[in-house]
């Protein structure tokens, strides 16, 4: 017996590498404990863009430019052992080796994603929540999780329709893994209600149905305030999350797979309806440029 | 002059850690604490101005958003406050990130004087407390006084402008190193030395070891290079490359085996061999994805044509029971080391644990070093930090409570890596050293950690001396390692590469330097973590995150260039040579001198006597139980017992997604919950291959037999992987032999003849099994001595040895990860199968355990006819006719159909008449008997009759079907209803006893 299925889902052999002029470069960071490179790169491949694993150090003795990319992934990981806060240190030694660079490559109309360890970083660097353009001034933290542990599981998220931030764009719902022990978004009350005025916020956790009323764990996993999962810039083109969208590279990896499989084969669910796969974030951001 | 700077949190922030610890207290010790908020500490015994002070505060130790923090003392609010802090030399891994970050941000370098420690301070509110209470809530859940130092203020004894004040844990040792020599006139007097120095040398090898050093031609070539009677340095050397740990001088001894119930005597001549080397070297002839095994770091299996898998299992119990989370975190970043050091090098890809304690709830008057419940706390956290700070998923694990793991916990731990096959167009599975390549030490550096392992527990603290024999493995500088690695691999620069674990350098450097055959080592040259150690400590210091790799010296500039891009230190230490000699030097002093083949030379072989009483001569016999009536309350009693019931609170702390690839995960099912037999993953993402993994612990049978315990562990570990999918042709096996010490002395170990007798049992089933299976044995370990001596309520001791235990593991390749099942029931009016037949067989199991009973009848694999099943399912689960597959394990048919009910949180409706029996069985026995080689089965109906043809010749019948109910309802043999239970209070019961643990 053979299946067919939607193969924006389930196939997992195409990855096409263009090297055309068209060609989308991503630079995703490695080294000093960050850990998702390999998976991240390969989503963003799958995405359609070329994706270069780049050490830390390479980009600040300049043997790699930020000038030859157009995405760039601060991705997940347990940067400097997350010792000192997460992400902290990251941010510091970019922070102090590579500002400059950093700011510019934003303000030149290129995307950064920061994903988990990396949106920790970002947060810290300031390039979130960028109100003003100002993309230095730390105003927003990720702390330790109410539940008091690192917690792996997935969650629902619901995505803002009017949020300006370019990974979401055209998704309404997804469901993705968190794997993290400081996810827990805490600001100013201000600063909460800006971040929702502006639709900054782009995605909140919510119940399997997709409200997001008043989130209670462990659908909300680490107690975020107003059930923040992700927020961008003003411009859509920052955009840090805590759920990892490239650990849902394939069908497989949705906990459910096992059980819509089985719908499938019975012929009461057809695979158009599978779950979208974290893939259309990295698919956003490559589209972006076209 | 020090500085201390304190950090908190806002005061209007939610502190989870110290309400994590107001939480235990309460559950613990039923002590109340209003609330703790904690502090982080960190001093900085380096030498800086004011403006780089507050540099370094508010760019790195502040977050503005919601920290607090000063160079002052803060001033939080307590009744109470407990500062904790390291002891000198132990692992202070945020200590060591502080330093990059100061030097980052202020462009510096700290001198050699300079450190930074870190450290907690906790304010506790609550007026009622009294001094013992806050202690015992120190002592007992904040800190280990095996490696931090406590502190306890009153509100009144705390100066405020003072706080705790300047507390620097520096290791200061005042020690010139120095070699001593070894007088070795008798053997009395070596073993006399044997003693004093802790080298734990075997009674049968002192004579052997004085004949080399008094053989004329070796005393002359001694002569010559200024050597004369042995240095410590070499005494070190043979002591560890022949302690039981590395040279497994049990399982190469000779067992003198005498069978109680035949009369039989039988000389069983070295186990390794002959029960696990040889069916592997079999098999290995038959299997053609076997690639390598049983020489190096772990084993090496096929996965597809440009990629092969790597899998060892280690344990880690004696550290971990003196400090559970050092322990824990130190053997699971430590087992990852070892694929790293397979072959050419593979990357991680894959964790698993298996914890083996006392009860949780133990309230009798043993007094072990930690309490279980502490104990399984740290290793729980341990693994935790030490799999997921490395990146690598968690993707299985398993806990077993027992009272004989008091005296000693088991703390497994198994990694899983991958390699291409080639590595710069070379086999990666072959490797060597050859003279002329360079000795390179990675990673991190030598301290007197682990050197002489448990002994120095008995030693006194002073204030600067090193707590060195329990350590904190620092993955962090692990990964760093293990890119940097990889990436040299890749270009081609690693002729040899293998870790320093137990013995150090001694070892990694005495077996690599076997290949060329001889080397020089340089002790100065290796880096230290500070003066004063003595040659001997350098060579043995098991410090932890240390490769020791061969590069050629034409390569060694872009070694170290790459080193340095991962900030990974890398220092050359020696040379390979083939002088046949292992010459080790100090600043141009020979200190060790001694011939590459004198470890094979004509040492004795360890001696056991063992004998084997059968069960019915110890007089065991099956208990007299008349049938309960009330079904529903044993089947909700045996969910909620401690080794069937939901761990969830520990499986989710475990990273399990990272890597991207994970197929079938550890909890499945609609609500994600329920245990998976086997984990699934992808590690190569663009392929659609799997890794299917698995592992069995059932050491409860062993107080029947540990024959059979061995034969259902292994039974059992091999269903779990053909329940997802596996291929039963390919299964690789792990064996992880623990077992209480098995040398018979008549006072201090009267039943170690016994023992000796279940190891050869358990050997002897171990071979039967692989043989029958066809699984070849790609690693394996044994750990001996798992036995304690407790203090109980008068001042006395007890001596607790932990079951017979053996942990099986199995690994497979699947071809389509699509393929897999998972065991959770999915459509209401699918058909319920049972594969496979029921006995009489409750003997060891979990409804005697319930009652108190061990009972006789064990179960029995037969592998030649369970095989037949495995391959009908396979076949089954291959042509996609079923929708579910679960194995009968632990706590028998009932359990494990409450565990495919919740699974799915869709009812049952089981008829117990159709179910396939050896004989007439009544109702509990049906229900609760652990009869090997099951499965349950649910197919939809239009799949029934390809499935049914499948099955038709196998025990197999269809029992009952899934219902939209949501109850679980199980008919007698009689059709009377017998159990009734609905699925939701199926899964409170089991969740009940650790379900507000988070």
């Amino acid at each position: 017996m053979h299946l067919k299925y939607h193969r924006e889902h389930r196939e997992i052999k195409k990855v096409k590498i263009k090297t055309t002029n068209q060609t989308i470069k991503a630079l995703v960071l490695t080294g000093y404990g960050l850990n998702c490179d390999i998976e991240t790169a390969y989503a963003l491949e799958l995405a359609g863009a070329v994706a270069d694993r780049v050490h830390i150090n390479a980009i600040i003795d300049g043997s790699v430019s930020l000038d030859d990319y157009k995405i760039l992934v601060f991705g997940g990981g347990f940067s400097w052992g997350d010792d000192h806060g997460a992400g902290v240190i990251q941010a510091v030694r970019m922070r102090y080796n590579v500002g400059d660079r950093l700011t510019r490559f934003v303000e030149n109309g290129n995307l950064v994603i920061g994903i988990c360890n990396g949106f920790q970083t970002i947060v810290n660097l300031g390039l979130l929540p960028g109100f003003d353009n100002d993309y230095k001034n730390r105003s927003v933290a990720l702390t330790y999780n109410d539940c008091g542990n690192f917690r792996d599981d997935w969650v629902t998220l619901v995505i803002n329709p009017d949020s300006p931030c370019v990974f979401t764009k055209n998704l309404t719902r997804i469901e993705l893994p968190v794997r993290h022990g400081e996810g827990k978004f805490v600001a100013d009350e201000r600063i909460i209600s800006r971040l929702l005025e502006n639709h900054q916020v782009a995605c909140q956790y919510a119940l399997p149905d997709g409200s997001v009323a008043d989130q209670p764990f462990p659908f909300n996993p680490n107690g975020s305030m107003a059930g923040i999962a992700g927020i961008c810039d003003p411009t859509g083109r920052v955009f840090g999350l805590m759920p990892h969208p490239e650990a849902f590279n394939h069908f497989t990896n949705h906990p459910g797979w096992p059980f819509l499989n089985e719908k499938i084969k019975r012929g009461d669910m057809n695979d158009s309806s599978l779950p979208i796969t974290g893939i259309r974030i990295f698919e956003n951001a490559v589209g972006y440029f076209s | 002059m020090p500085h201390r700077l304190e950090i908190t949190l806002k005061s209007d922030l939610f502190d989870a850690e110290g309400q994590g610890i107001c939480n235990k207290a309460a559950s613990y010790f039923d002590i109340k604490i209003d609330d703790i908020r904690t502090v982080h500490v960190i001093t900085m015994d380096v030498n800086l101005s004011v403006s780089q002070l507050q540099t370094v505060r508010t760019e790195i130790f502040t977050n503005p958003v919601t920290q607090v923090s000063s160079y002052d003392p803060l001033p939080e609010a307590f009744d109470w406050c407990i500062w904790v802090g390291y002891r000198p030399g132990v692992k202070d891994n945020p200590g060591s990130t502080a330093v990059e970050a100061i030097e980052d941000v202020l462009k510096i370098r700290l001198t050699a004087d300079e450190d930074v420690y870190t450290s907690r301070r906790f304010c506790l509110k609550g007026g009622h407390l009294t001094r013992s209470d806050v202690e015992l809530v120190a002592g007992e859940l904040l800190a280990n006084d095996i490696i931090q130092q406590i502190r306890v203020f009153s509100k009144k004894e705390w100066d405020p402008e003072v706080g705790v004040g300047y507390i620097i844990p520096k290791v200061k040792l005042d020690h010139t190193p120095t070699v001593s020599t070894i007088p070795m006139d008798s053997d009395a007097a070596l073993r006399q030395v044997s003693d004093e120095r802790n080298l734990a040398l075997n009674e049968n090898d002192v004579p052997v070891i004085r004949s080399y050093f008094q053989n004329s031609e070796v005393q002359a070539q001694r002569k010559n290079i200024g050597l004369s009677e042995p240095t410590d340095v070499e005494l070190e050397y043979i002591s560890q490359a022949r302690s039981d740990h590395c040279n497994h001088n049990t399982f190469r001894g000779v067992f003198t085996y005498t069978d109680f119930e035949t009369g039989k005597i039988e000389t069983v001549d070295n186990l390794f061999k002959t029960y696990i080397e040889a069916p592997t070297l079999l098999l290995k002839e038959k299997k053609d994805w076997v690639i390598s095994v049983l020489w190096d770091n772990a084993g090496v299996g096929r996965f597809d044509e440009n990629h092969y898998y790597v899998i060892t299992g280690e344990t880690h119990n004696s550290p971990s029971n003196m400090e559970a989370y050092g322990g824990a975190i130190t053997g699971i970043v430590g087992v990852y080391r070892d694929p790293l050091g397979t072959g050419l090098g593979s990357k991680l890809i894959m964790g698993s644990y298996g914890f083996c304690v006392g009860d949780r709830d133990y309230s009798g008057d043993l007094k072990p070093k930690l309490h279980p419940r502490r104990l399984l706390d740290g290793v729980i956290e341990g693994v935790r930090d030490g799999g997921n700070k490395s990146g690598i998923p968690t993707g299985f694990g398993q806990v077993t409570f027992h009272p004989g793991y008091m005296g000693k916990c088991l703390v497994f731990v198994t990694a899983l890596g991958l390699m291409p096959s080639l590595v710069a167009g070379k086999p990666s599975e072959q490797k060597t050293t050859s003279p002329g390549e360079l000795i390179v030490m990675c990673g991190g550096r030598v301290g007197k950690d682990g050197i002489h392992g448990v002994t120095a527990s008995s030693e006194t603290f002073s204030e600067h001396t090193p707590a060195g024999h329990v350590q904190i493995g620092d993955p962090y500088t692990q990964k760093k390692m293990h890119d940097f690695l990889l990436e040299a691999r890749d270009e081609g620069l690693i002729p040899h590469i293998t870790d320093n674990g137990g013995g150090g350098l001694s070892s990694s450097i005495g077996e690599s330097a076997m290949m060329s055959n001889g080397c020089e080592v340089y002790l100065e040259k290796v880096p230290l973590k500070y003066d004063g150690l003595d040659q001997w400590e350098i060579w043995v210091s098991e410090s932890q995150e240390r490769m020791t790799v061969a590069v050629k010296p034409e390569n060694i500039d872009r070694f170290m260039a790459l080193s340095a891009k991962h900030a990974v230190e890398s220092t050359v230490i020696g040379e390979y040579t083939d002088s046949g000699k292992l010459h080790i030097s100090y600043n141009g002093e020979t200190c060790a001198y001694v011939d590459m083949d004198l470890l094979k030379s004509g040492f004795p072989k360890w001696e056991f006597e063992a004998q084997w009483v059968p069960p019915e001569q110890r007089g065991l016999y099956e208990p007299v139980i008349a049938e309960p009536k009330n079904f529903n309350a044993v089947l909700l009693d045996l969910l909620a017992r401690p080794n069937i019931c939901s761990k969830e609170w520990i499986t989710r702390q475990y990273d399990h997604e990272v890597q991207g690839g994970s197929v079938i995960k550890p909890l499945v099912g609609k609500e994600r919950d329920v245990y998976s037999d086997a984990t699934v993953i992808r590690p190569v993402l663009s392929s659609s291959r799997g890794i299917v993994f698995s592992q069995a612990i059932l050491s409860m049978y062993s107080a029947i037999d540990a024959y059979h315990m061995t034969t259902c562990t292994i039974d059992e570990a091999v269903r779990r992987m053909v329940a997802v999918g596996g291929n039963p042709e390919h299964i690789g096996g792990v064996d992880n032999f623990c077992w209480p010490n098995i040398a018979y002395n008549p006072e201090k170990n009267p039943d170690g003849r016994f023992k000796a007798a279940q190891l050869v049992r358990s050997c002897w089933a171990l071979y039967d099994m692989c043989m029958a299976y066809g699984i070849p044995l790609l690693s394996g370990k044994d750990s001996m001595y798992v036995d304690g001596h407790l203090p109980g309520k008068y001042g006395e001791s007890h001596k607790v040895s932990a079951l017979e235990t053996m942990q099986f593991s199995t690994v497979g390749v699947v071809e389509e990860v699509e393929k897999c099942v998972t065991m959770d029931v999915k459509n209401a009016g699918d058909l319920v199968y049972i594969l496979g037949e029921t006995g009489n067989e409750l003997g060891g199991s979990e409804y005697y355990d319930l009652f108190g009973y061990t009972g006789k009848n064990v179960p029995q694999v037969v592998p030649e006819k369970f095989i037949i099943t495995y391959n009908a399912l396979s076949q089954a689960i291959e042509k996609g006719l079923v929708a579910s597959v679960h194995g009968v394990y632990r706590g028998g048919l009932g359990i494990h159909l409450a565990m495919i009910a919740m699974g799915g949180n869709l009812g049952l409706d089981i008829d117990l008449s159709g179910v396939p029996t050896d004989s007439a069985l009544r109702n509990d026995t049906l229900l609760f008997s652990e009869s090997a080689g099951r499965f349950l089965v649910t197919v939809a109906p239009q799949f029934k009759e390809e499935f049914e043809k499948l099955c038709a010749d196998i025990p197999c019948a269809c029992i009952g079907t899934v219902s939209a109910s949501s109850t679980l309802a199980i008919r007698d043999m009689l059709n009377h209803p017998l159990i009734s239970v609905a699925v939701a209070d199926l899964k409170a019961a089991w969740k009940k006893p650790f379900g507000e643990l988070i």
